[in-house]
């Protein structure tokens, strides 16, 4: 029934603000709250949002560097937050992940090789030296790097060979699924063009599955099929990507994709027009009742301030949480 | 009119005295900005964006930098050649900037209010005693100067820190100090990049409806191609240390000449959707050995053998659309 790589269903992650000598709590940062998505198997998953919004904590969980609050993530039928010791082993050659900036993801002190060599020796993928190297220099040059590169320490590496050596690090243990957290948004836009390419040059080869989280809206229109808009914690719009873009929903999708600057004329023709009356992005410690959209929001109006709108499918694949939306789709049909 | 321009660039070069050598950063750049144009400069990491506006500002350190030759004048002014008294009287005046970061550019042991006293006061020693602000007079300026740029209850924010500031409140108190003593020429340097997008939208749409009314030129330095085409009337795109294009922005996005120019632009990801480009091979000069003639041609898809033994220089192609390149201008006809 289920052929979902990865199925999120509610994950919800608190982190606690404590003061005082006792570390009293004193409240929640609701970073993540309430999210489900699921990413088949060769998909590219889009998850954009601004900052504070949650994104990369759900990356994070996802490779086990947080345990959620609640929820269930399956990965390949598996409960990643119960596993056995020898399951882990399992689960981490199939997961990895690229962090947003090479210059602080990667150790200055150890060179290319021995730092593409560890995961080889962890998960005991190389018998010896010799068979080490050769699977190094088969990564490097997958990624576009001279195999002299192994020799070299991340700090005579310019952003771009950096960010490639980090990809290459993802790949030495052959995953299935890996998770891009914003890959590219240290680096220039021709740099970052020749990093997308490579991802998805690799993507195809491999049928690798990936989880893209941007905030970076065209970026994602290029790289994801499936995209989930996230605001304060929730996913407030979820669709096929190019859907997404071309009949953006949601007011804060609408307002999140009229607001990047474009450079060309056609996008400037298909920008939406602007639902939001500017504002800024409250704090997740303490965020609006209701729709948490609804202080910026310009179609808001009492309902959205005391009930959270559901996640409504309005249209086939095509999610959206707002009173005003689902209500006016349903009067359609 | 006796100055047209408002700032001039001409062929100004910085060299850097390095442990391996002289690094050639700056390598012939003009750049020229007419009284209440609002002018882009754009180029990626290391292309020399951030020393140009350093060397206008005054604030470049000398040494390790050395200006062998090249001339700036802002509104007929040399500012090269100024004494520091008349410099620095220039700085947060005539000429004021806005920086990338709004995080760091507001001193957290000081509350807003004092920061901004100052600024104000500063552009006052100019003026004669009985034409100086009171206390209450500067405290006045300041509050409206807040109000222009739409921050809600200016009273209570003069008392705050910066660290109670949000990101936005903080970049809209860094524009309201760059303009409240009117300058001249504003320089902003990638003002809303540390930004979410919703956010950068509104304050790139403040800043530009601010610097209009008060018509004041400004100079906004940016890789961020978008913010170019919606805020700028002309561009300037500089690769490796010298200027290689410059066109009115409408005409420049249209029609790209120049190879390097027309790579940059196709990289941009389109939210329309689309192709997406390769990107351009090869990687930014080396400036200790920087490349001879022009330097993108070791990148360069048309590269002749001439491009690597001449520099190429801006030419017009139509009416103020300048490129630097031989695949348009021939090889002998090469003049001003």
């Amino acid at each position: 029934m289920n052929n979902h790589l990865l199925s999120v269903d509610n994950l919800v992650k608190y982190f606690p603000i404590r003061v005082g000598f006792f570390q009293r709590p004193i409240g929640n940062v609701r970073s993540v709250d309430g999210v489900s998505f699921n990413v088949n198997k060769g998909e590219m998953f889009g998850l954009v949002g601004e900052s504070g919004s949650g994104k990369s904590t759900i990356g994070k969980i996802l490779v086990k560097i947080y345990n959620p609050t609640e929820g269930t993530v399956l990965f390949k039928g598996r409960d990643i937050t119960k596993l056995t010791k020898e399951d882990l082993g399992f689960f981490k050659k199939e997961v990895q992940i690229v962090f947003q900036d090479p210059k602080s993801s990667l150790n200055p002190r150890r060179s290319i090789k021995s730092t593409l060599e560890d995961p080889l020796i962890v998960h005991r993928i190389a018998k010896n030296e010799r068979d080490r190297e050769r699977i190094i220099r088969n990564l490097l040059q997958m990624v576009e790097l001279s195999p002299n590169y192994m020799y070299k320490y991340p700090s005579s590496l310019s952003g771009g060979q950096r960010q490639r050596v980090a990809i290459a690090r993802a790949l030495t243990v052959n995953p299935s699924f890996i998770i891009l957290d914003e890959p590219t948004s240290a680096l220039d836009v021709s740099v970052q063009a020749k990093i997308i390419h490579l991802l998805q040059g690799l993507q195809r080869e491999f049928n690798l599955s990936y989880l893209f989280i941007s905030h970076d809206l065209s970026l994602v229109r290029t790289m994801a099929r499936q995209t989930a808009v996230m605001y304060l914690g929730k996913i407030y719009e979820i669709a096929p990507t190019e859907r997404l873009f071309s009949m953006p929903l949601h007011p804060y999708t609408r307002t999140l994709i009229s607001s990047v600057p474009v450079v060309f004329k056609e996008e400037q023709q298909a920008k939406p027009t602007k639902q939001s009356w500017g504002g800024e992005i409250p704090s997740p410690v303490n965020p609006p009742s209701g729709c948490a959209f609804h202080p910026r929001c310009s179609l808001a109006d009492d309902i959205c301030s005391q009930q959270l709108p559901d996640l409504v499918e309005v249209m086939r694949d095509h999610f959206v949480r707002c009173h005003h939306v689902s209500f006016n789709m349903q009067s359609v049909k | 009119m006796k100055n047209k321009y408002i700032l001039e660039i001409r062929d100004l070069h910085v060299h850097f005295r390095v442990y391996e050598g002289i690094s050639r950063v700056i390598d012939g750049v003009f750049l020229y900005i007419k009284k209440g144009e609002r002018v882009g400069l754009v180029g990626e990491t290391g292309c020399g964006k951030t020393v140009t506006i350093k060397t206008v500002m005054g604030i470049l350190k000398i040494p390790p930098a050395i200006i062998p030759s090249g001339e700036v004048f802002l509104d007929g002014q040399d500012i090269l050649r100024m004494s520091q008294k008349k410099l620095l009287q220039i700085k947060g005046t005539e000429i004021s900037m806005i920086f990338q970061d709004p995080m760091n550019a507001l001193n957290p042991v000081f509350s807003i209010g004092e920061q901004f006293y100052d600024v104000i006061r500063f552009a006052q020693q100019r003026f004669s005693n009985d034409e100086k602000l009171s206390r209450k007079g500067i405290r006045n300026k300041m509050i409206s100067a807040l109000e222009e740029v739409r921050l809600p209850d200016p009273e209570r924010i003069i008392n705050n820190y910066s660290l109670e500031l949000s990101g936005g409140m903080r970049q809209r108190v860094l524009i309201a100090m760059a303009l409240v003593n009117n300058p001249k020429l504003l320089i902003a340097d990638e003002p809303g990049t540390a930004l979410d997008v919703t956010i950068q939208a509104q304050i790139l749409d403040l800043m530009n409806k601010l610097v209009k009314t008060k018509g004041i030129s400004v100079l906004l330095v940016t890789h961020n191609l978008g913010v170019i085409r919606e805020t700028t009337e002309r561009v300037y795109i500089m690769y490796g240390g010298q200027v290689v294009e410059t066109a009115p922005t409408n005409v420049f996005f249209e029609n790209p000449k120049h190879p390097y120019t027309q790579g940059l632009i196709s990289s941009v990801p389109r939210f329309t959707g689309g192709e997406f480009a390769k990107g351009i091979p090869g990687t930014i000069p080396d400036y200790i050995k920087a490349p001879s003639g022009c330097r993108f041609h070791p990148r360069c898809n048309y590269a002749m053998p001439i491009c690597s033994q001449k520099k190429p220089l801006l030419t017009m192609l139509e009416s103020g659309h300048y490129v630097a390149c031989y695949i348009y201008t021939g090889q002998e006809d090469q003049n001003e």
